[in-house]
């Protein structure tokens, strides 16, 4: 039971945090359709996480809800990547004009959604029926979100000067934080000591296969990558999740029940 | 005397989609079964993608709906087979058509994720559904909603969203 809801939360975290930080393009996107392509994503990410959420709340029993979990856990609560967490301005911190950078957002959106391609595609044969339920939605939703993210990324690394030197930069700024990926956390192994999780290592070489051929197609190079692993998955965070977290949770806190 | 789940069958029929008001909830595939449970009638309804925000409204216009015809029955939102815009009719098909909304192509077969992108979105024919030509392009991934692209036709210069394999 406590290794199913350890697990769940991290998918819905992961969820969560990337659909808030998609949905900070809503209304600043560079062109309108990607703008709403944007939003899109968003509302199917959110969408997951309150899938998952609900799952979480049924498991917990009691007084648990959706909202409790989302909008009542503090930062070291959260399991999600760090990864997701960190700002649009990517490695443009402190040069950029604007807090977005959007070939940051690719580049993320990309890399994580061919790991969830890969991880919900597995799930469907998790041995909780619900999760699997979840993970069959979820398949059909993150292979658009993959095709979506691997043509910008192609289209902005084999593009001009410009957008290429911003993309690899992103790609350089972003790629080590691909680590934590593959490094188990202790909810993951009993995930998958239950039957209901699966090992993501066993990806890995389908996930370099994605990447690498996407990147070759964007004439983009794989950056070498090494040193600190980040831990957000055990919910060690960036100092970026509390900041996301204040904006998203502050209504609900607010307005505690409130209903409109 | 009909049954109950005759009762809320004939009453759901034409019950349609908030979004895309010529097709109904049955044709879409949403409305999945009405069945008598022990404890009384239930309606099984189903959601599309997992964030759209249509579910709400769809789950509350099928309560009152049988509300209004004074059938008592509980809805159910069920997940598992995942919904598929395969389930969606041919006359469902028909009418997105008319409505100016190009229908779906039948979802490739298997789910398998690396041959899935490695094919190309634009490599199916999608025709545009006001003049009917093949000569289209995708102007976008992501149209209106969630569940559809945007297309425009190379032929009558007409924008259109297509409704995507899911
Ligand atoms: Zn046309």
């Amino acid at each position: 039971m406590s290794a199913a809801i350890d697990y769940l939360l991290h998918l819905a975290d992961n969820a969560l945090v990337l659909g808030q930080r998609n949905a900070e393009w809503c209304g600043h996107g560079p062109i309108l359709e990607e703008d709403i392509a944007l939003s899109n994503v968003s509302l199917d990410l959110i969408g997951q996480a309150r899938l998952l959420y609900q799952l979480v709340a049924t498991l917990k029993g009691g007084d648990c809800t959706e909202d409790k979990l989302a909008y009542f856990r503090e930062t070291h609560e959260f399991r999600n990547y760090t990864l997701l967490e960190l700002p649009h301005h990517g490695p443009l911190s402190g040069y950029a004009q604007s807090d977005l950078d959007y070939g940051t957002t690719i580049v993320r959106n990309f890399l994580y959604s061919a790991l969830m391609a890969l991880l919900w595609e597995a799930l469907e044969k998790s041995a909780n029926a619900d999760l699997a339920a979840i993970a069959a939605k979820s398949l059909k939703e993150v292979r658009y979100h993959l095709r979506h993210s691997r043509d910008w990324l192609v289209r902005l690394g084999d593009g001009t000067d410009e957008s290429h030197a911003r993309v690899q930069a992103s790609l350089d700024h972003l790629f080590p934080y691909t680590q934590e990926f593959w490094v188990q956390s202790p909810a993951e192994a009993a995930a998958i000591a239950a039957g209901i999780g699966v090992d993501v290592t066993t990806l890995r070489a389908d996930w370099d296969a994605i990447v690498d051929a996407a990147l070759a197609e964007a004439t983009l190079q794989r950056p070498a990558v090494g040193g600190y692993v980040t831990e957000g998955k055990r919910g060690i965070h960036s100092e970026h999740l509390g900041f996301l977290l204040a904006e998203m949770q502050s209504l609900a806190r607010a307005h505690p029940n409130g209903v409109w | 005397m009909r049954s109950g789940v005759e009762a809320a069958w004939a009453v759901l029929e034409e019950l349609t989609d908030p979004e895309i008001p010529v097709i109904s909830l049955r044709e879409l595939g949403i409305l999945r079964d009405v069945r008598q449970a022990a404890d009384g009638l239930e309606v099984v309804i189903t959601p599309t993608y997992s964030g759209c925000p249509a579910m709400g409204q769809i789950e509350d216009d099928v309560k009152a709906t049988l509300a209004r015809a004074g059938i008592a029955a509980r809805v159910v939102t069920q997940l598992a087979p995942a919904w598929t815009t395969d389930w969606m009719t041919e006359a469902g098909k028909e009418k997105l058509r008319a409505y100016g909304i190009a229908p779906p192509h039948q979802t490739p077969a298997g789910s398998n994720v690396v041959r899935f992108i490695s094919k190309p979105a634009a490599a199916e024919t999608v025709p545009c559904p006001h003049c009917g030509s093949a000569r289209t392009v995708e102007s976008s991934h992501f149209g209106s909603t969630a569940c559809k692209a945007l297309y425009k036709c190379l032929d009558c210069q007409e924008p259109f969203d297509y409704f995507k394999p899911y």
